[in-house]
């Protein structure tokens, strides 16, 4: 029998950023008790790092904007394999959640009648991004997180969970341990909603914290629940690449949004060579067209820098690779330039801009209002994830509901910047109402002592050996082979070689050695997060290995062109009884005729 | 390359030592890659926390060379690297181990302040209309990452330990954010004087200085909060006005 600390609550949410915080608030506002654990101290998951904006079509800075331009520009971006119901009630239900956030005191910027201001942003056709400065997400975070402090939610700061706890087909809790003494925990609940986030640290160059290495899709794996689009990954078309130690760090798509430029090492504005041909009407066809866009100027088209962020990433890998990169392998995205067209460009860049210009200023010695940044692709965010059903947030395990960006479905092959943040706020409030409904109408199940004492014992093995693997060695040969095998530009062969470079790490994986003991230990966590980043990464390699097309964030050399027939389900996989990795085609059912009226009444 | 030595704050909440650790260092470099690094090759247990490496989440709060600072956004080109550089954990809170701090008062203060109370919506939608002028000032606020390095310099806790009755800088920003948003109704004054312990700052602004975010803690926050306690307990003219309303 074991002995270790047990705490009951009604839903447990595992993640505390906007989604899970936002899950949190809605769980514990209809009345069940709620527990909510975070992997760092409350405040400071992933999400503070977004800049941009969150999505929503309130038409506050363009009257023509709605729910369903918002719905056809989701799916046009995901190239047509999303979720097609996440996407129609993200677009309908951000405006509120939105509007939610001010009431609980969110100080978004304003437009010059008072209202929330809009800004533009890559595929998003008309102002659509609620945002503050460069900083919306620590606005996001901050305010769900001084609303929920009041509300009785128990948090649990610098826990991380190891397992979900099964009753049969049920998951009715989970098996942590708290950071500081590295004791095990068990928490009990009727419902336990995923929220944490993505995977980032699967790759070497990533704007991810050490947090975000696929927990809750491992979790949600082990215990039986299927993922789905995980070849689907987001590189971010802007991160930093110079110095070395900041290689990665996000570089908002603000930047673009606020009239910065990409342009080569030969001072060329390239993004006008190669513009899909579904986004040509929408896409300026003269830089003066683009600037009139980015200044507001409701008859101009956006200019090709906001193209999607897959697209974009592309096109200045190409440019890299044809040698008209920039020194450091990137290429320049200027903002100063905009002082040929506005009085006191300086001011309003750092009034507009203000974390990037301390950023570059404190990190990389830069002044972006007089001198271009060195940009290059990022490893950003997951669209695959735990599969959910749309309405619910509830995964294909009872009792097991997931949202943000470990659910998938919403985002389909690609994601547009700006929709993550209002998918947070939409399918978090979500998943915590249902969650909540399920926990009202389920008792406590049966916690299963021999499976918690297998995974207490081996998650100890690391202190038991006598010496062995590094745990960061293991973790820095896997992103460099992820990098390498399954990055931006993918073939079949080199991902073939990446499953079996993953089977040797899980080898060497399970032979870890951890010096010290079990108080707040990084080594220990970091051989313990193993586990979960080799099972993304071999889901990430095997759907990628089926897809034999390309599309949005999944781009094959030996299949380069887009395949209808890959526009008809979505991969999915799912541990088999034998325990291997399984993977199989969903079908993606039909569009409901009004749905479809949307998409071709947008065009 | 050229290697430079980090003494590092090693133990847990009772005894500890400063241990001397060398590691390569290269262009661009911060304190917290130096961190990293040195967990990576010689000390895997070292603890640190660390969550986004861009000045963003104030989770990797330390006092580098005995200086309040962010480890994420410290270049090692501007310290001298000739001799060792020290790292320790914030000092106004309990060490817990190696470099973490045990920050969990600070987020029992903020519970203890009155939440946000906004008014009836302006508009029939349920939305208000705000101008930007008028959050401007909030915003600098709301920029706080709660690094705590302000509560780190604060004498008040730092030397003089008055954590029960004073809530330090950092929710004395929180609570103008508060104060000063257009659409809050709540009064905090009271609270600020009796429970919160305003009058315990003298303004010697080392807040302000330290802070990451560069906000006007003192000036723009502490001293307007200050004034709005004063107006309303310390006027003499109010007082007298209060007391003949008593009788």
């Amino acid at each position: 029998m074991t002995d270790y600390p047990t705490f009951e609550h009604d839903v447990i949410v595992i993640g505390a950023g906007g989604a899970g915080l936002r899950a949190a608030i809605e769980a514990s506002g209809s009345g069940v008790s709620v527990g909510l654990i975070c992997k760092s101290l409350l405040g400071k998951a992933h999400t503070v790092m977004a800049e941009g904006g969150m999505a929503a079509a309130m038409g506050h800075n363009d009257d023509r904007d709605n729910w369903k331009v918002h719905f056809s520009d989701t799916m046009r971006g995901g190239q047509y394999v999303n979720n097609w119901r996440m996407a129609e009630l993200h677009a309908k239900e951000a405006p509120d959640r939105v509007r939610e956030l001010e009431s609980w005191g969110a100080v978004f910027d304003r437009t010059k009648d008072g209202r929330i201001n809009q800004r533009n942003f890559g595929g998003h056709r008309y102002p659509r991004l609620a945002h503050v400065g460069d900083r919306t997400g620590l606005e996001l975070i901050r305010t769900l997180q001084d609303h929920g402090i009041h509300q009785g939610i128990e948090v649990y700061m610098e826990v991380t969970v190891l397992s979900l706890l099964k009753d049969g087909d049920r998951v009715v809790g989970c098996l942590a341990y708290e950071r500081e003494h590295g004791r095990f925990r068990i928490y009990k609940a009727k419902a336990v909603i995923l929220a944490t986030g993505g995977i980032g640290r699967a790759y070497k160059i990533t704007s991810n914290s050490w947090e975000g290495t696929g927990d809750g899709h491992a979790l949600a794996y082990d215990a039986g629940a299927e993922l789905i689009d995980m070849e689907f990954i987001q590189f971010h078309p802007t991160g930093m690449v110079w110095p070395p130690s900041v290689r990665g760090i996000l570089v908002t798509e603000g930047v673009r949004g606020e009239g910065g430029i990409l342009r080569n090492s030969e001072g060329k504005r390239f993004m006008f060579d190669d513009i899909p041909d579904n986004y040509k009407d929408q896409t300026s066809d003269t830089e003066e067209e683009g600037w009139r866009y980015v200044t507001g100027d409701k008859n101009a088209r956006r200019p090709p820098e906001l193209l999607t962020r897959d697209h974009v990433a592309r096109c200045i890998m190409r440019e890299v690779k044809a040698g008209r990169g920039s020194p450091h392998g990137g290429v320049y995205l200027d903002i100063a330039w905009i002082k040929e067209k506005i009085k006191d460009a300086p001011e309003h860049i750092k009034k507009k801009l203000p974390s990037m210009y301390h950023q570059f200023k404190q990190l990389a010695n830069l002044d972006i209002t007089t001198t271009p940044m060195e940009v290059g692709p990022t490893t950003h965010y997951v669209m695959g994830g735990i599969r959910v059903n749309a309405d619910t947030q509830e995964s294909t395990v009872p009792g097991l509901f997931a949202a943000g960006e470990c659910a998938a479905g919403i985002n389909g092959a690609n994601r547009l910047g700006g929709n993550s943040l209002s998918d947070l706020i939409v399918f978090g409030k979500r998943a915590g109402e249902h969650a909540a409904i399920f926990a009202k109408e389920n008792g406590h199940g049966t916690l299963d002592n021999a499976a918690i004492e297998q995974t207490a014992k081996a998650a100890l093995e690391p202190f038991d050996r006598d010496g062995g693997e590094n745990p960061y060695t293991i973790q820095h040969d896997l992103q460099e082979m992820m990098q390498a095998n399954v990055g931006i530009v993918r073939q079949h062969d080199e991902m073939v070689e990446a499953l079996n470079g993953l089977d040797a790490l899980k080898s060497r994986a399970a032979r870890t050695f951890v010096p010290g003991n079990i108080d707040f230990n990084p080594g220990w966590h970091t051989a313990l997060d193993l586990h979960n980043l080799l099972v993304v990464s071999e889901a990430i390699a095997r759907a990628a290995i089926e897809r034999k097309e390309s599309r949005g964030g999944h781009f094959r050399e030996d299949f380069p062109g887009k395949d209808p027939e890959f526009a008809k389900f979505n991969y999915s996989l799912k541990k088999s009884e034998g325990g291997g990795m399984e993977i199989s085609k969903n079908p993606i059912p039909e569009m409901p005729d009004y749905l479809k009226e949307v998409i071709e009444e947008m065009g | 390359m050229k290697k430079a030595t980090f003494s590092i704050r090693r133990g847990g909440r009772e005894t500890a030592e400063m241990v001397d650790y060398q590691t390569e260092v290269s262009e661009g470099m911060v304190v917290l890659d130096a961190v990293h690094q040195i967990q990576a090759e010689s000390a895997p247990d070292l603890a640190c926390r660390w969550n986004c490496k861009a000045g963003k989440c104030g989770s990797c709060s330390a006092e580098i060379n005995g200086m309040p600072k962010l480890m994420c956004m410290t270049r090692l080109d501007t310290i001298p690297l000739d001799q060792p550089v020290t790292i320790e954990p914030i000092r106004a809170f309990p060490a817990v181990k190696d470099l973490i701090a045990d920050v969990s008062w600070n987020y029992e203060v903020k519970k203890r302040i009155k939440k946000f109370k906004p008014r009836a919506p302006d508009a029939e939608d349920g939305t208000w209309r705000m101008l930007q002028e008028d959050v401007d000032r909030v915003q600098e606020f709301r920029k706080c990452i709660e690094c705590f390095l302000c509560q780190d310099v604060c004498h008040v806790l730092r030397d003089h330990n008055k954590h029960e009755e004073f809530i330090g800088p950092r929710f004395l920003v929180y609570a103008a954010a508060l104060e000063m948003h257009p659409l809050d109704t709540e009064d905090r004054t009271g609270d600020l004087k009796d429970m919160h312990g305003i009058g315990y700052c003298n303004i010697t602004k080392c807040c302000t200085k330290v802070c990451p975010e560069h906000i006007t803690i003192t000036d723009n926050a502490i001293i307007p909060l200050k004034e709005r306690v004063v107006d309303e307990y310390y006027d003499p003219l109010k007082r007298l006005v209060k007391l003949f309303r008593k009788k």
